[in-house]
């Protein structure tokens, strides 16, 4: 492991605490861009209310929300082995801190430890690589919009129209139960599990990154138009701002598979990245 | 804007109309998921229930608490996903004549049923508000059902003005989220 200027537990703590507490700015301005051109009364008022919320955490440094959601954590970079138990350190020290509400349970006797960790638990993806620095970024997932997740094996001969309807009804389906406005992840390819990781780190990239390939940033464009045509709105309840951007993520997949998954991120999408060098951790709030 | 003080009486509910803003003041009982099957099913059995459950104003939310002095203090209190409590909330609103529910997402037409039968209306909070809503917490007595944890235990809320809320099914069997949901354009 390369000398860090500060522990990693205590980096952890520091990302726990400003990923709960300040939105990312580039949903802050999709935010002010919605309440400009909503004309829907209800949808207005949904917005405003979400606006004033997020100041008010900043301002008293409080969790935006009160579902802080479960951690998921991306480490990249030059890391050794302890780099897990470090997380789960700082994890359990920002359950308390900032504070975080425990909400890892079993799944079957739905017995809570308090600590938000249990039995593999936090979910950490590693990528480990031959640079100078490691990486750690977090999203934070609520359960509202994080069980409206949705995987389908489409045939090949379904196509990219296919993967539009689903991904269209998915979010259509979900209503208001995931917050909307929300941010729309997608997985295309891979296999069902890689499918289902690609939507969910999706949602780590702010909303102005542009997606690098023309094609995927034309069905970004397309699919966000289409979802925000439907009227469903703020919180369901009407309105022309139902999601603030989607974001596609693709890879290869097997001959005979067309994996697609959805994974919604509530208008609060948490996230926080450190990129640490022996000399210093900067701070920011997106992939 | 319409301003609700608790108790809220089933003629006030009735009069309540689809799209009103709502700012609600007076006593609130929290209840998620676990509330809901333990209350149910030691009122079955004959068990004991909390007080104050009758005819209240019954929040989904689990919130983020601290102990302050003796008492507690809310962080972080904004609406959770209504729908999961779909299959028992018939059943709580016509036992207990629940008056007003507050929650995010709706609820299913079954609810809908019981809520025009004995006078309950669905007020829609806006989800992720969390910190302006605890802002209008004024005092915390409990929890009930302690064992339940943090998120799932019965909590009884002082409000001053919480809100904003919205009337988005009312004791008519009328929903907002039907009305949005049958004019949806699925243009795909």
């Amino acid at each position: 492991m390369i000398k860090l200027p500060e522990s990693v537990d205590q980096i952890v703590v520091n990302l726990l605490k400003a990923a709960n507490t300040k939105l990312p700015e580039d949903i802050g301005w999709a935010l002010e861009a919605a309440a400009g051109w909503e004309t829907d009364p209800t949808a207005r008022t949904q917005l405003g209310a979400i606006m004033d919320n997020v100041k008010k955490a900043e301002t008293l440094g409080r969790p935006m929300c009160q579902d802080t959601g479960i951690p998921i954590f991306y480490v990249k970079g030059r890391f050794d082995g302890s780099v897990g138990a470090e997380i789960s350190k700082g994890l359990k020290r920002a359950t308390e801190t900032v504070p975080l509400r425990p909400n890892t349970v079993d799944p079957l006797t739905r017995k809570n430890p308090g600590d938000n960790l249990g039995k593999g638990m936090p979910i950490i993806h590693y990528l480990p690589m031959d640079d100078q620095f490691t990486e750690i970024g977090v999203l934070i997932k609520g359960a509202g919009s994080e069980n409206m997740t949705r995987l389908a094996m489409l045939n090949p001969s379904d196509g990219i129209e296919g993967v539009k309807r689903f991904v269209v009804e998915s979010v259509l389906d979900a209503g208001g139960r995931p917050c909307p406005p929300s941010i729309v992840g997608v997985g295309i390819g891979g296999t069902a599990d890689g499918c289902a990781a690609m939507a969910k780190e999706a949602l780590m990239f702010p909303l102005d990154s542009e997606n690098g390939d023309p094609i995927l940033r034309e069905l970004e464009e397309d699919l966000f138009v289409k979802i925000n045509s439907s009227g469903l709105g703020p919180m369901g309840l009407g309105g022309s701002t139902t999601v603030l951007g989607v974001k596609v993520r693709t890879a290869y997949c097997h001959t005979a598979s067309l994996p697609v998954a959805v994974n919604i991120g509530c208008w609060a999408t948490r996230r926080a990245v450190a990129r640490i060098t022996d000399s210093s951790v900067e701070y920011r709030q997106g992939a | 804007m319409t301003e609700l003080r608790t108790p809220v009486s089933e003629e006030t509910v009735r009069g309540l109309k689809l799209g009103d803003t709502v700012y609600l003041t007076g006593d609130v009982i929290t209840g998620r998921d676990e509330m809901h099957a333990r209350a149910v099913e030691s009122a079955e059995s004959g068990g004991p229930v909390p007080e104050g459950i009758e005819e209240s104003v019954l929040y989904h939310c689990g919130p983020i608490v601290v102990s302050e002095g003796s008492g507690w203090k809310a962080i972080a209190a904004g609406p959770t996903t209504s729908a999961r409590m779909n299959s028992l909330e018939p059943e709580m609103i016509r036992r207990f004549r629940i008056r007003a529910i507050i929650g995010k997402g709706g609820m299913s037409a079954e609810v809908g049923k019981a809520m025009s039968e004995t006078g309950c209306v669905y007020l829609a909070a806006v989800g992720g508000t969390a910190v302006s809503l605890a802002e209008s917490i004024v005092a915390i007595r409990g929890p009930e059902w302690s064992d339940l944890g943090m998120a799932e235990a019965m909590w009884r809320f002082e409000t001053d003005r919480l809100g904003p809320l919205t009337v988005a099914m009312d004791s008519d069997g009328n929903s907002l989220y039907e009305n949005v949901r049958s004019r949806l354009v699925r243009d795909i």
